[in-house]
C-alpha cells in the first residue's frame, strides 16, 4: 500500500476516533431541518392564507412566491446555511494537530508533510460530500414534508432538483476543503473559529448586502467565496431581497473560484505553518 | 529480531533568531547500550532529538541514523521509535484508537497495537480516552507509540519525568532490556540520577555544546579531579605546596588539592622529606561532577563531607524546581533521609 494510502486512512481514523465529526452533523442537521422545515410551514401556512399574507406583510407585496424557485430556497438551506459546518469540521481537524501537539506524531510516522496535508485534504473533502448529503437529505425531507402538507409543489420529480443537491454536496466538499487551508494558516483553534464564524455570518453577508446596491462593487462581491458557493449551488439566501442574483457567476464559474480559495489556503498553509519546525 | 542502528550527530547546529539552541553538536551513539543524553532544561536536549527526528531543520550539520537522515528512512516507525513528550495525545481519543491511528499511518499490522499495549501495561485502559490519563500513564501510551513498530532505534525524550516510584523501577528495567535485545537506546532526562541506574554511557550538553561524553563510570574521575593529601605537620605540606603554585583549600581530612595527579604531590612531599599521612585521589561523585560539567554546582563547598563516596546517597539537586511544579513532581527514586524532618533524628537532642 503506498505512503499517500496510509495517510489516508490514518487521516480518516483521526476523524472516526473522536465525537467532533458526528457531534457538527447532528448540530447542522438539526439547524437545516429547522430552516427548511420552518421556512416550507411558513409558505405553506401563507400560501393558505393569503389574506394574512397580504394584511401583515408590507415587504411581501404581492403575497406568496410560489412555484418553481421556493423549493430550490428551501432544499438550498442545506449548503446556503449549513456550509459553515464542514468549514468547521475542516478547520477543526487541521488545527487540532497543533493544539495537541499530535503533528509530532504524525510527521514520526509520515515524514513527507506535503503528502500528510494533501491526505487531510482529500479526507476532508470525502466528509465534506457526507456532511453534504446529510444537510440536503435533511432539508429535502424537512422542506418536502411541509411543502407537500400545503399542497405546495416539492419538485422531487424534478431532475433539476436533484442537480442542484449534487452540485450543493460538490459545495460542501469543497467548502470543507477551505476549513482545512484555513485551519492550517492559522493554526490556531479558537482563532479560527472566531474567523470562520465572523466571517461566515457576519462580515461576508453585511459585504454581499451592502455591495449589492452599487453595480461595481457586485461584480466584485460575487467573487466572495459564499456567494461563489451561491452561484455553484444555484440557490441563495440572498434571492429573498432579489438584489444580487441577476449577478451570479455561472454554477461552474462559482465552483472554480471556491476551489481556488481552498487551493490558495492550503498551499499558503502548507508554506506558511505545516513545513516549518515542530517544537 | 530488530537490528540496532548508531545515531550520529554531526556538527549539528541550529539558531532560533539571536538564539543558538545547539551549537556544533556531534556525538554517536551505538547499539546494544543506554545512552543518557543529559544537560539542564533548556540546554538543547529536545531540539537536538526533533532535528535528529527531522521535526526541526538543523542550522548546519546533520543528523542520521544509521547513515540515513529520519526523512528519508524507507519506513520510519520501523527503524526508530520516538517519545518526544507526553501531550501528544487528542484528549477525547482512546488509547488504542490514538496506536491505531499511527499504526495505520506507517502500515503497521493494527494487532501490535494490543501487543505494545500489553509490553507498557495500559491493556486494562486501552479503551479509555486519553484526557483522563496520569501523566504516568501518558508516559507509558508515548512508550506503546515508540514500540508499535518494533524498531531498532529508540529515542526517548524525558521518559521518567512524572512516573510513580513503580514506574520508574519499571522502566529502568525496561529500557536494560531493550538495549540487551541489541537495541539504540537513547534517553534524555535533565536529572542525572533519574537515569544511573539505567545507563551505560552518558552525552552531556550545556547551552547547546557537548561538554562532556563517555562511560558513565569514568563521569566522576575525569571532571574536576582533586587530590586529597594530609601530613602530620599539615602547616609545612601547605607551604610546599603553595611554593609549587598549587591551589588548595583545607578539608576535615586533609588538604584539597586542585591537580589531577597524586604523583605529583607525592613527589613535592618527597622533595620537601615530609611525611605524609594520606594522599589519593578524590572522587566527586556522580551527581557533584554532572552539575560541575553544565556550570550549575560548586566543587568548592565540598568542604563539609569531603568523604562523600557513596554517590548514591547524595540527595538529588533539581536543576529546574519550576518545572516538577507544573507536572506531578518527579518521585524520588532514593530518597536520603533529611535530618531536619525525619522523625528518628529528635532521639538526637534528648
Amino acid at each position: 500500500m503506498s505512503t499517500l494510502l496510509r495517510a489516508i486512512g490514518s487521516e480518516f481514523l483521526k476523524l472516526l476516533t473522536t465525537r467532533m465529526w458526528w457531534v457538527l452533523a447532528l448540530v447542522m442537521t438539526g439547524y437545516v431541518a429547522i430552516a427548511a422545515g420552518g421556512l416550507g410551514a411558513a409558505f405553506g401556512y401563507l400560501s393558505e392564507h393569503p389574506d394574512a399574507a397580504r394584511s401583515n406583510g408590507p415587504g411581501a407585496g404581492g403575497g406568496v412566491p410560489t412555484g418553481s424557485g421556493l423549493e430550490v430556497l428551501i432544499y438550498g438551506f442545506a449548503t446556503t446555511v449549513g456550509y459553515v459546518f464542514p468549514v468547521l469540521l475542516g478547520a477543526l481537524a487541521a488545527t487540532g494537530e497543533f493544539r495537541h501537539a499530535t503533528l509530532t506524531p504524525t510527521f514520526l510516522a509520515t515524514p513527507r508533510r506535503g503528502l500528510v496535508l494533501l491526505a487531510k485534504v482529500k479526507v476532508l473533502v470525502v466528509f465534506g460530500a457526507v456532511f453534504g448529503v446529510i444537510a440536503w437529505a435533511a432539508t429535502i425531507a424537512a422542506g418536502a414534508a411541509t411543502l407537500g402538507a400545503a399542497g405546495l409543489p416539492t419538485g422531487l420529480d424534478s431532475s433539476d432538483t436533484w442537480a442542484l443537491a449534487g452540485r450543493g454536496i460538490l459545495a460542501m466538499a469543497l467548502w470543507a476543503s477551505i476549513g482545512v487551508g484555513l485551519g492550517t494558516l492559522v493554526t490556531s483553534q479558537v482563532a479560527t473559529i472566531v474567523i470562520v464564524l465572523a466571517f461566515t455570518q457576519f462580515v461576508e453577508p453585511l459585504l454581499r448586502l451592502a455591495a449589492g446596491f452599487i453595480p461595481a462593487t457586485a461584480d466584485i462581491a460575487r467573487f466572495l467565496p459564499g456567494a461563489a458557493s451561491d452561484a455553484l449551488v444555484g440557490a441563495s439566501f440572498f434571492t429573498i431581497n432579489g438584489s444580487t442574483q441577476a449577478d451570479a457567476l455561472d454554477w461552474w464559474a462559482g465552483g472554480l473560484v471556491l476551489l481556488g480559495y481552498a487551493v490558495v489556503l492550503t498551499v499558503l498553509g502548507y508554506l506558511v505553518s505545516w513545513r516549518r519546525d515542530v517544537s | 529480531m530488530p537490528t540496532g542502528l548508531p545515531i550520529e550527530f554531526s556538527a549539528v547546529s541550529k539558531t532560533f533568531g539571536p538564539v543558538t539552541a545547539v551549537d556544533d553538536l556531534s556525538f554517536s551513539v551505538e547499539p546494544g547500550r543506554v545512552t543518557g543524553f543529559l544537560g539542564p532544561n533548556g540546554a538543547g536536549k529536545t531540539t537536538s532529538l526533533r532535528i535528529l527526528l527531522g521535526l526541526v531543520t538543523a542550522s548546519s550539520g546533520t543528523a542520521t541514523i544509521g547513515g540515513t537522515p529520519y526523512h528519508r528512512l524507507p519506513s520510519p516507525l520501523t527503524t526508530v521509535g520516538a517519545a518526544l513528550e507526553a501531550a501528544s495525545f487528542h484528549p477525547g481519543r482512546t488509547a488504542r484508537n490514538h496506536l491505531r491511528v499511527y499504526a495505520t499511518a506507517a502500515g503497521i499490522d493494527i494487532a501490535r497495537v494490543g501487543v505494545v499495549l500489553d509490553r507498557v501495561g495500559l491493556s486494562e485502559y486501552a479503551g479509555r480516552r486519553v484526557g483522563g490519563f496520569s501523566l504516568g500513564m501518558r508516559q507509558r501510551l508515548g512508550l506503546a507509540y515508540t514500540l508499535l513498530g518494533d524498531p531498532g532505534v529508540l529515542v526517548l525524550d524525558e521518559p521518567i519525568n512524572g512516573l510513580d516510584p513503580e514506574g520508574i523501577k519499571w522502566i529502568r528495567g525496561f529500557l536494560r532490556e531493550l538495549a540487551g535485545e541489541g537495541r539504540t537506546v537513547l534517553v534524555s532526562s535533565h536529572l542525572l540520577s533519574e537515569v544511573q541506574q539505567s545507563v551505560d554511557e552518558v552525552v552531556i550538553i550545556a547551552k547547546g555544546r557537548l561538554v562532556h561524553r563517555g562511560d558513565l563510570s569514568t563521569l566522576d574521575t575525569d571532571v574536576a579531579p582533586r587530590v586529597v593529601v594530609d601530613s602530620p605537620d599539615r602547616a609545612r605540606l601547605a607551604d610546599a605546596l603553595r611554593a609549587e603554585g598549587l591551589e588548595f583549600s583545607d578539608g576535615r581530612t586533609g588538604l584539597l588539592v586542585s591537580s589531577p595527579d597524586p604523583a605529583r604531590i607525592g613527589h613535592i612531599a618527597f622533595m620537601n622529606s615530609l611525611e605524609l599521612s594520606a594522599l589519593f585521589r578524590q572522587r566527586a561523585g556522580l551527581e557533584e561532577s554532572f552539575l560541575t560539567l553544565v556550570g550549575g554546582g560548586e566543587l568548592a563547598d565540598h568542604d563539609e563531607h569531603p568523604a562523600a563516596p557513596d554517590h548514591a546517597e547524595i540527595p538529588e539537586p533539581t536543576l529546574d524546581a519550576g518545572r516538577t511544579g507544573a507536572a506531578e513532581p518527579a518521585p524520588d527514586p532514593d530518597p536520603a533521609p533529611d535530618p531536619a524532618t525525619a522523625p528518628d533524628a529528635e532521639g538526637d537532642d534528648r
